[in-house]
C-alpha cells in the first residue's frame, strides 16, 4: 500500500533527502542529549515527563508504577504470612498474644473475612497491576525500540495514553481497597462476585478497574506488534532480532488477542451486579461455569503474558554473560510463538472439576503440550552455557536462579495437569507453590535479572555489585524457603485461602514465614542498592557487558532519539565469536577468533 | 500522527496533505500509513474478540433456554432492525467512497460522504433508542432485575433481554464512537487536511466503521430473525 503514486513525491520522502521533506531531527543537537536531561526547572521537568511521548520515559514511568504496586502487593503478602505463623487467626484476629490483635475484630467470622480480603487484594494487585504490565510495559517499552534500531514505538501517543489508562485503572482498584476491599479471590468467581450483597460498590470498582487496565494492555500490545513489523532498522530481518524482541512480540500477540475477552467478561460482570442480567448468577438462571470459562480464556494466556518476556530476558542475559552465541536461536524464537499459540488452548485446566471427563482429558492433554516448547527453551539455554566464559554477576546469578526456580515451577505443573493427581492437589498449597515458582521464580527473578543487566543502560549509573549479590542470595534463599515448604504443605493437604490450620502444619508454615521475611529483606537491600546507584553510583559505560545488540551502540543512558546515527545491522545479535562489541574496551572482552584456516585436504 | 498545525509554514504554500510530514520515527509517509493501517486491523481483531464473548453468551443461553429466546425475539420488530441494517450498509458504502474521494482529492465529495455517514449513524441510534429501546423499556421489557413485563411466559426471559441490551448496547456505543470519529474527520476535511498524499485517519476510521457494520450484520439475524 502506498499513499502516493507520484514519483517526485516519493523521491522527496527519502530519509533526509531534501530539507523540505526530511524529518531533520536525527542529527538535531537538541535531541542528542540523554533522555534524562531535565527540561528547565522542577515543574517544567515534571510537565515534560507527564506529557512525554518518548518510549524511554514512558518505560521508566511504568517501572516506577509497577514497583510501587509490587510493594503494595508484597506488604499484603507479608501480612498473610504473618497471620499464618500460628494455627489460629491471631494477627488478623480476635484473640492473641503475638503482636496482640494487630487488626482487631469482634468475631472469628469477621477476622476470616479480613483475611480473605487481604488475600484477594494481594492476588489482584500482583496479577493485574504488577506482573502483567511488569516486563513488557517497563523493560519492553524501554528496550524494544532500541533493540530493533527504531527511534520510538509505532504509536508514541497511544503509548502515553496506555500509561495513563493504567494509572486510571489502578486508581479504581486502589479505591476499591480503600473502601474496604473485596473478598472474591482475585478470579472474581461468581457467585462470590455476583450474588453477595455486601461490597457492592467495591466489587464494581475493582472489576471496572480490571476492565480499564485491559485497554492499557491492549494498546501496549498493539503498539509492540506494529513496531516489530514496521520499524526494524535497515539490515534487521526477522531472524536478526534479539530473542527478547521475539518474546515481547509473542507476548504482544497474546495481549491483543486475549485481553478483549476479559474486557467483555468484566463488563458483563459489572452489568450482572448493576442490573442483575442473570448471565453468571445461578439464582437468576445464569451459569457460573460460563464465567470460569470466560475468565480463564483470558487468564490462562495471561500466564504466558507474564512468563514469555521473562524468557526473553533470560535469552539475552545468558549469551552476553557467558560470551557465547545462543544455542538454537530459531528454536527459542519459534518456541515463543508456539507457547503463544498453545496458550489459547489450555484454559480448561483451571476447571477440571467443573467439566465433563472427556473435556477434562482433552484439556489435560493440551496442557502437557506446553511443556514441549518450554523445555526446548530450557535445554537451549543450558546448552548455551556449556563451555561458555561465564561471568557470575548479579544478572547472571538471577538467570541461573531462574533456570532452577522456573524448572521447579514448570515440572510441578505436570502433576497438576495430570487429572488423577490434580484432583488430589487442586486448591491446596501445592498449587500456590507451583504458580509462585513460575510467577515469582520465573517472572520476578527474570525482571530482577533484566534490571541488573540493563540498569546502567537505563539510568547511566552503575550499581554496587557486591551488595546486589548479597541481595540476590537473600532473595533466592528467602524465596525457596517460602515456597518449597508450601509444596510439602500442599501434598499433606493444607488447603489454599484459609486463615487457620491444624497445628501439625505449624512448623512448615513458620519456615515459610521466615523465608518471606528474608525475601523482603533481600528486596529492601536491592532497593537501597538502586537508590544508592542513582544518587552516588559511578557513571555507566555505554557497553558494560560487551553486548552486540543495538541498545549497546548508543550512550548510557540513551539519547532522546535513541541513536546518534541510524543503525545498520551487519551481524547477528549474539555473534560474539566473529565481531568486537561496539563502544567498549576491546581488551576487556575476548577477541574474536581469527578467521579459521581450513587445513588443505590431503 | 504529526504535531504540525494547519497554518502554513513560512514560505510553504502547499496544501496540508502535501506538506504533511510523518512522525520522526517513520522513514516515510508510506511507512506511517502502513503502520497506521496495520494498527487499526489489530484493533479490529480485538473488536471481533470482544463481541465473540457476547455471541458465545448468546449461543450458550439460547441452548439453555430456547423458549425464552424464541419468545423474546418475537417482541423485536424485524422491520426496524432491517431499516437499521439498510442504513448501516448505506453508511458503509459512503465511508468507503469517502476514502476514494480523499485518494482522488475530491474534497467536496469527501465532506459530503462523511456528513452522510454521520447522519446514517445518527439515524441508526435514533431508531435504536427512540423506536426500540424506549417503548420496550416503558413496557417493562428491561434487563435483569428491572424486568417487569407482565405477560412473559418463560421465567428466563429477563436473561434474553439482558443479552439483547448488552449486545446491542455495546454495539450502539461503538456506533456512537464512530459518529464522533467521523465528525472529527469532517472537521479535518473541512480544514483541508486530507488529500491524495495523506489520508491515514480516513482510512483508519473507515476500517473501524466497517467492523461496526459487520458486527450488526451478525447481530441482526441472531436477535431479530431467528425464532
Amino acid at each position: 500500500m502506498t499513499t502516493t503514486n507520484d514519483p517526485d513525491m516519493i523521491a522527496n520522502e527519502g530519509h533526509g533527502a531534501s530539507p523540505g521533506a526530511s524529518n531533520g531531527a536525527l542529527h538535531d543537537a537538541h535531541h542528542d542529549v540523554s533522555y534524562l536531561t531535565p527540561k528547565g526547572g522542577f515543574w517544567a521537568t515534571v510537565w515534560d515527563w507527564a506529557t512525554t511521548i518518548d518510549h524511554e520515559k514512558i518505560g521508566v514511568m511504568y517501572l516506577c508504577a509497577i514497583l510501587f504496586m509490587f510493594f503494595l502487593g508484597g506488604m499484603l503478602a507479608l501480612l498473610i504470612r504473618l497471620e499464618l505463623w500460628v494455627p489460629n487467626t491471631v494477627i488478623i484476629g480476635v484473640e492473641g498474644d503475638f503482636l496482640g490483635r494487630f487488626i482487631k475484630h469482634d468475631s472469628l467470622a469477621e477476622a476470616g473475612n479480613t483475611f480473605n480480603r487481604v488475600m484477594t487484594l494481594h492476588g489482584a494487585i500482583m496479577v493485574f497491576l504488577f506482573i502483567i504490565p511488569s516486563i513488557p510495559a517497563a523493560l519492553g517499552n524501554f528496550f524494544l525500540p532500541l533493540m530493533i534500531g527504531a527511534k520510538d514505538v509505532a504509536f508514541p501517543r497511544l503509548n502515553l495514553l496506555s500509561w495513563y489508562i493504567y494509572v486510571f485503572g489502578a486508581i479504581f482498584a486502589v479505591s476499591a481497597i480503600l473502601l474496604g476491599g473485596v473478598d472474591t479471590g482475585w478470579t472474581f468467581y461468581t457467585p462470590y462476585s455476583s450474588a453477595v450483597a455486601a461490597d457492592h460498590a467495591n466489587i464494581v470498582l475493582m472489576v471496572l478497574g480490571v476492565f480499564i487496565l485491559g485497554f492499557s494492555s491492549i494498546f501496549t500490545g498493539l503498539n509492540f506488534v506494529v513496531t516489530v513489523h514496521k520499524l526494524r532498522c535497515p539490515g534487521m530481518g526477522w531472524f536478526d532480532m534479539p530473542l527478547f524482541v521475539w518474546a515481547i512480540y509473542a507476548t504482544a500477540i497474546i495481549q491483543v488477542l486475549a485481553t478483549p475477552v476479559i474486557g467483555i467478561t468484566t463488563l458483563l460482570l459489572v452489568f450482572e451486579r448493576l442490573f442483575g442480567i442473570g448471565i453468571f448468577d445461578p439464582n437468576l438462571g445464569g451459569d457460573p461455569v460460563l464465567f470460569q470459562h470466560f475468565f480463564w480464556f483470558y487468564s490462562h494466556p495471561v500466564v504466558y503474558i507474564m512468563i514469555l518476556p521473562a524468557m526473553g530476558i533470560i535469552s539475552e542475559v545468558i549469551p552476553i554473560h557467558s560470551r557465547k552465541r545462543i544455542f538454537g536461536y530459531r528454536a527459542i524464537a519459534f518456541s515463543s510463538l508456539a507457547i503463544a499459540a498453545i496458550a489459547f488452548l489450555v484454559w480448561g485446566h483451571h476447571l477440571f472439576a467443573a467439566e465433563g471427563p472427556l473435556v477434562a482429558v482433552l484439556f489435560s492433554a493440551l496442557t502437557f503440550l506446553v511443556a514441549i516448547p518450554t523445555a526446548v527453551k530450557v535445554f537451549n539455554w543450558i546448552s548455551t552455557l556449556y563451555k561458555g566464559s561465564i561471568r557470575l554477576d548479579t544478572a547472571m546469578l538471577y538467570t541461573l536462579a531462574f533456570l532452577w526456580t522456573f524448572s521447579v515451577g514448570g515440572l510441578t505443573g505436570l502433576p497438576l495437569a495430570t487429572l488423577a493427581t490434580n484432583l488430589q492437589l487442586h486448591d491446596t498449597y501445592f498449587v500456590v507453590a507451583h504458580f509462585h515458582y513460575t510467577m515469582f521464580g520465573g517472572t520476578v527473578i527474570a525482571l530482577l535479572s533484566g534490571l541488573h543487566h540493563w540498569w546502567g543502560k537505563m539510568f547511566g549509573r552503575e550499581y554496587a555489585e557486591r551488595p546486589a549479590q548479597i541481595g540476590f542470595w537473600l532473595v533466592f534463599i528467602g524465596f525457596n524457603l517460602t515456597f518449597l515448604t508450601q509444596f510439602i504443605l500442599g501434598i499433606h493437604g493444607m488447603p489454599r485461602r484459609y486463615a487457620s490450620y491444624v497445628p501439625e502444619f505449624q512448623q512448615l508454615h513458620q519456615i515459610s514465614t521466615i523465608g518471606s521475611v528474608i525475601l523482603a529483606s533481600g528486596f529492601l537491600l536491592h532497593l537501597l542498592v538502586f537508590v544508592h546507584s542513582l544518587v552516588a553510583g559511578p557513571k555507566a559505560k555505554p557497553n558494560k557487558w560487551g553486548g552486540l545488540t543495538l541498545e549497546w551502540e548508543t550512550s548510557s543512558p540513551p539519547i532522546e532519539h535513541n541513536f546518534h546515527h541510524e543503525p545498520l545491522v551487519k551481524h547477528g545479535p549474539y555473534d560474539f565469536d566473529d565481531f568486537v562489541p561496539p563502544q567498549c574496551d576491546p581488551d576487556e572482552f575476548a577477541r574474536p577468533d581469527p578467521p579459521q584456516e581450513h587445513p588443505p585436504t590431503p | 500522527m504529526s504535531s504540525i498545525t494547519s497554518t502554513p509554514a513560512s514560505g510553504d504554500t502547499r496544501p496540508y496533505h502535501e506538506r504533511y510530514k510523518p512522525a520522526d520515527h517513520f522513514r516515510s509517509r508510506d511507512d506511517e500509513f502502513d503502520a497506521v493501517k496495520f494498527g487499526v486491523w489489530l484493533l479490529l481483531a480485538t473488536e471481533v474478540l470482544l463481541f465473540a464473548g457476547l455471541f458465545c453468551a448468546y449461543a450458550v443461553f439460547r441452548m439453555l433456554y430456547p423458549e425464552a429466546f424464541a419468545n423474546g425475539s418475537h417482541h423485536l420488530n424485524w422491520k426496524l432492525g432491517a431499516a437499521n441494517t439498510v442504513i448501516l450498509l448505506l453508511s458503509s458504502f459512503t465511508i468507503a467512497t469517502s476514502i476514494h474521494n480523499a485518494q482522488k482529492g475530491q474534497i467536496g465529495w469527501l465532506k459530503f460522504n462523511l456528513a452522510f455517514t454521520v447522519l446514517c449513524g445518527a439515524a441508526f441510534l435514533v431508531i435504536k433508542g427512540v423506536f426500540e429501546y424506549y417503548p420496550k423499556l416503558s413496557a417493562g421489557k428491561a434487563p435483569g432485575i428491572f424486568f417487569s413485563y407482565p405477560f412473559a411466559t418463560d421465567p428466563y426471559e429477563p436473561i434474553w433481554w439482558g443479552i439483547y441490551y448488552c449486545a446491542t448496547g455495546v454495539h450502539a456505543t461503538h456506533v456512537f464512537v464512530g459518529i464522533c470519529l467521523i465528525t472529527w474527520l469532517f472537521i479535518r476535511a473541512h480544514k483541508g487536511h486530507f488529500g491524495p498524499t495523506h489520508y491515514n485517519a480516513v482510512e483508519g476510521v473507515g476500517l473501524y466503521w466497517h467492523i461496526v457494520d459487520v458486527i450488526w450484520i451478525f447481530l441482526f439475524p441472531l436477535l431479530y430473525l431467528i425464532h
